[in-house]
């Protein structure tokens, strides 16, 4: 299937064949390799990507379905210039990983759950994180950085509502 | 996964001819349970016929008799609605309970009503025995590791847990499920989900060219006052070991029970209803000894298949403490 799809702004052309997911498809063909294959099969969030805003999970969603929709990875987050997303900046200071192969997904959650309105207090960041597992248990660091970046980012969301 | 034919329709009725016309066609919504069971090798259909963006079927209308919310409509938006915050509390928290953000928010309405068993041995091809998957093959659970199986509801044939959340509040909340086949039939929610019979494999009243297009859940005083409670093994994105959906409503005198809901999730082959508990209930004084004795009833005819009789002690236990929390109790 010829495709288009938009990816962090850009638009790009494939051909895949349907089954092809936005996983593979943004790994393989792509080789935008920041986003995780972890289980493959919906149950460790490495793949979060966002959606038309919406944080999703690439490998359960195929190609063909994200067309005509707007795709943000973990590369599409800092700013032209190379500056880091606040969540990326927080997950720093915070040293919020120890392998790193979850935090791409972690951060692309984090930021979904931020702009969601749900990272209000450390219980409700770990119910609304809980679909990102971390396998080395990173989890103390990583709730200290969504409540940071959470804080830091008040007064964007404030002044875009 | 096996390759596959892929289109996506502009009409329900287009869609419908598509997969009514195709054997091995299947329809495709948020794609988080056929996506999944495709790479098991469980499920291999040969075309997918997407329904994900038909216009209109994603639309949550709300009125004073109820709210009936479109079958392509995602977990998220029915669970962020105003109105179900408000009018059907319970189902909300049951959407919440369930699954992830990230699933929630690719997931459909029609979709999460035809989701799958987790039975591992389902699940799993390399077992051969599995009458859901390959009737007339046996049961691989009943032999083997069942503590996540069902008590009630089961056969010698099947064992299988109804997996999921929000059917179970739809069950107590009296819902209606309304399918599209080229004429427009309407199942109680009951009815929509089979009982284990002969045949474990048939779930569903309907056949594989019939789209679910809403679900309908009237408004009533006990769907005001409904909760879910979800008692699992980790404390989120976990499947429940039990949970209950509840409704009450209560005379004006406060404490005498005038309607009563209860409903079962993790305990059975569907979404279970449990009517004994209710009309154990009705007309009663709402204190706790009265309800640890009718939830007692719950687990009537309930069997223990080797690793699974804890949930024998403890639905009744979920099913009163979700009561209590709902009655102020606790």
């Amino acid at each position: 299937m010829d495709l288009r799809l938009l990816i962090n702004g850009a638009e790009h052309r494939l051909d895949v064949e349907p089954r092809v997911t936005l996983l593979d498809a943004l790994r393989e063909r792509l080789q935008l390799t920041g986003t995780k294959k972890g289980c493959d099969q919906g149950q460790c969030g490495a793949c979060t990507v966002h959606l038309d805003g919406r944080r999703v999970l690439a490998c359960l969603t195929l190609a063909v379905q994200a067309e005509g929709r707007e795709v943000t990875t973990v590369e599409g987050l800092a700013e032209a210039d190379g500056t880091l997303h606040p969540v990326q900046r927080a997950f720093i200071r915070h040293d919020a990983f120890q392998c790193g192969y979850c935090t791409p997904g972690q951060i692309m959650s984090a930021v979904a759950c931020i702009e969601e309105g749900h990272a209000t207090d450390d219980h409700s960041i770990r119910e609304f994180m809980s679909g990102n597992l971390c396998r080395c248990g990173a989890y103390p660091h990583i709730v200290a950085a969504v409540r940071e970046a959470a804080a830091e980012m008040a007064p964007m969301r404030e002044a875009a509502e | 996964m096996n390759n596959f034919e892929y289109s996506r329709p502009e009409t329900a009725e287009a869609a419908i001819a598509a997969v009514a016309g195709d054997a091995k066609a299947r329809f495709l919504a948020g794609g988080t349970t056929l996506i999944d069971l495709m790479k098991c090798d469980v499920e291999a259909p040969t075309h997918l016929v997407d329904v994900s963006r038909l216009p209109g079927l994603d639309a949550i209308e709300v009125g004073p008799g109820g709210i009936r919310i479109g079958a392509a409509a995602k977990m998220t938006d029915v669970a962020e609605h105003p109105a179900v915050a408000r009018d059907y509390p319970g189902m909300r928290e049951a959407l919440l309970l369930g699954a992830s953000t990230q699933l929630r928010n690719m997931a459909s309405i029609g979709g999460n009503l035809m989701q799958r068993t987790r039975c591992s041995y389902f699940r799993d091809p390399s077992y051969a025995q599995c009458n859901k998957r390959k009737p007339g093959s046996g049961c691989a659970a009943i032999d083997g590791v069942n503590r996540g199986h069902a008590i009630l509801g089961t056969s010698e044939l099947c064992i299988a847990t109804y997996p999921g959340d929000f059917a179970v509040s739809l069950m107590a909340l009296d819902a209606t499920v309304h399918v599209q086949n080229g004429r427009a039939t309407a199942f109680p929610i009951d009815d929509f989900f089979l009982p284990y019979g002969p045949s474990p494999h048939i779930e569903h009243p309907i056949g594989r060219d019939e789209l679910i297009v809403a679900v309908e859940v009237p408004a009533s005083a006990a769907a005001r006052r409904s909760h879910y409670l979800k008692v699992r093994d980790r404390e989120s994105y976990e499947f429940a070991a039990c949970s209950a959906a509840v409704g009450l409503e209560l005379e004006p005198d406060g404490r005498t029970v005038r309607d009563v809901r209860v409903a079962l999730g993790g305990v059975a082959s569907k979404p279970w209803r449990a009517r004994q508990v209710e009309a154990a209930l009705r007309g009663k004084t709402f204190d706790e000894p009265t309800i640890r004795r009718a939830c007692e009833l719950a687990v009537e005819g309930a069997k223990d298949w080797g690793h699974n009789g804890f949930k024998i002690t403890l639905a009744p236990r979920v099913a009163a403490r979700a009561l209590m929390q709902v009655g102020g109790l606790e």
